[in-house]
């Protein structure tokens, strides 16, 4: 789990060029780190290529914080 | 009375350096921007030399080297084709050199302010990469900025959000002709009064295995100067085989000439005759004697107000190619009448190769430049002409003249002409 976090954490500052800190598990990709819908598909795609994973498009649409997409990697690498 | 436009600012990414004193001291200094190409495999492709943008990170020495860092992040740039990032980076250059700042000035200034910047082809490099994606990860893979990074009129789009320009948003498609048409249609917009100020030009990104093998495939290409690149362009002489690749923007800001000088903006020249033609003769040859070619530029003559003796240089389209060069000496020959033997004329792609899109663009605000220094750029590499003619045709030197106007000609596959003339304003 803590090793999900923090690769998660890392692409998220990558992607959305935000600062560290801001990347806590409630922030929200597009109302807290300034990402556009646009963004958010990139970055599942890039969840998806770094943890080897499918995530599909209904999926997809519910991962809108850094600790949803925590918790359904995590579930999925489990 | 028809509204008269004026040109206030220029930009320039051109392979002959980035910024519009540098690569205009460049272009008349006779410094060409081949060289061979290293970043992509060409073994098997029968040209191996293009005319790349230098770039800070190659050349990180020259101060006219064009920084992707110096307009936006790596993060941004990565997802948009560059040829919209050469397309914004002259825009900002221009905008900043015409003092026009819309996003400070308010939502009239707004409003009143349009972009008309166009592409020949457009994200070939971002479709090229995204066809291997697709084809070896398959459809998941894509990447949601395919579209948005290699549609031709992203390049107006992207320029406008920057800039806050919510006037007319438009963006031109002819080939070879895209930045004269650009610039011609954009300085109709402001003449029937759609909007005081335009952003126009074309910015071109194709130096990739898909442009220059499709190219070639055409027989459109330079082959026989691999080991020698600063000689492959070389208009009008008789050992030339093909033209040689481009890359880069020009963008010009159009002004409604009372706006201008209500604000005291500084006039390079009037924008005073705009003509266009189609061959409708074949899809990449030029029609016999160049007849479509002389039929845009006398209707650029006719509609100026000016007179044919007030013509004192012509920027050329002069590709190098072997057919092309001599119909076009012809057109403007006959154009020209007795006055040929008084005119100048010079190809720059002989040291920029052609920048397809962008080249109308860049060869305008070249002939701007000229008309501001009374000095007509060289064409390089003209050894032996191949046709004999009574225009000076400028070879390897920079020369002097002295004349009220100066035209660009620009012609694109499709059998689509363009001719822009510009003039001093007293």
């Amino acid at each position: 789990m803590s090793d999900v976090l923090a690769r998660v954490k890392k692409m998220v500052v990558e992607h959305l060029d935000v600062e560290e800190e801001k990347v806590t598990g409630n922030a929200h990709f597009i109302d807290d780190l300034g990402a556009d819908s646009l963004d958010n598909v990139e970055l599942v795609m890039a969840f998806e290529e770094e943890f080897d994973i499918e995530i599909p498009d209904d999926a997809a649409e519910h991962i809108q914080t850094v600790g949803d997409a925590v918790k359904f990697i995590s579930e999925k690498v489990g | 009375m028809r509204r008269r436009v004026v040109v206030t600012g220029l930009g320039l990414v051109t392979p002959v350096g980035c910024g519009v004193e540098a690569a205009w001291q460049n272009i008349l200094a006779g410094r060409s921007g081949a060289r061979k190409i290293t970043n992509f495999d060409v073994s098997d492709i029968a040209c191996k030399i293009a005319a790349p943008v230098p770039r800070k990170s190659e050349f990180p020495d020259r101060a006219d080297a064009f920084d992707p860092d110096s307009v936006m992040s790596a993060r941004d740039a990565k997802r948009i084709d560059d040829f919209i990032l050469y397309s914004i980076a002259a825009a900002d250059q221009a905008l900043a050199d015409a003092n026009w700042a819309p996003n400070d000035l308010g939502e009239e200034a707004q409003y009143r302010t349009g972009v008309m910047l166009g592409s020949g082809i457009g994200g070939l490099q971002t479709t090229y990469e995204a066809s291997i994606t697709l084809h070896e990860k398959g459809p998941r893979r894509l990447s949601p900025f395919v579209i948005p990074a290699m549609l031709i009129n992203l390049a107006s789009g992207q320029t406008s959000i920057r800039h806050g320009l919510k006037g007319p948003n438009h963006a031109v498609v002819t080939a070879c002709a895209t930045g004269a048409h650009a610039i011609g249609d954009a300085g109709r917009l402001i003449m029937h009064g759609d909007a005081d100020v335009m952003v126009a030009g074309g910015g071109e990104a194709a130096i990739n295995r898909l442009g220059i093998a499709s190219f070639v495939a055409c027989r459109a290409m330079t082959t026989g100067f691999n080991d020698t690149p600063e000689k492959a362009s070389r208009p009008y002489d008789k050992d030339r085989d093909g033209f040689l690749m481009g890359e880069g923007a020009g963008a010009v800001v159009l002004e409604e000439y009372e706006h201008a000088k209500a604000r005291g903006a500084t006039i390079y020249a009037e924008l005073c005759g705009y003509g266009l033609s189609g061959d409708a003769f074949h899809i990449t040859s030029p029609a016999p004697e160049g007849e479509g070619g002389y039929r845009a530029m006398k209707a650029a003559l006719g509609n100026s107000g000016l007179k044919v003796s007030d013509i004192g240089y012509v920027n050329a389209h002069g590709t190098s190619t072997p057919m092309g060069d001599e119909l076009e000496i012809k057109a403007v020959e006959k154009l020209l009448g007795d006055h040929a033997s008084n005119v100048l004329m010079s190809s720059t792609k002989s040291a920029t190769g052609h920048l397809l899109g962008a080249a109308g663009a860049i060869e305008s605000i070249f002939s701007i430049l000229a008309l501001r220094d009374g000095m007509a750029p060289p064409t390089l590499n003209l050894d032996n002409p191949s046709v004999e003619t009574s225009l000076d045709l400028v070879p390897h030197k920079a020369k002097p003249f002295n004349a009220k106007a100066a035209m660009s000609n620009s012609f694109g596959f499709g059998g689509t002409n363009a001719a822009v003339i510009f003039a001093k304003v007293d």
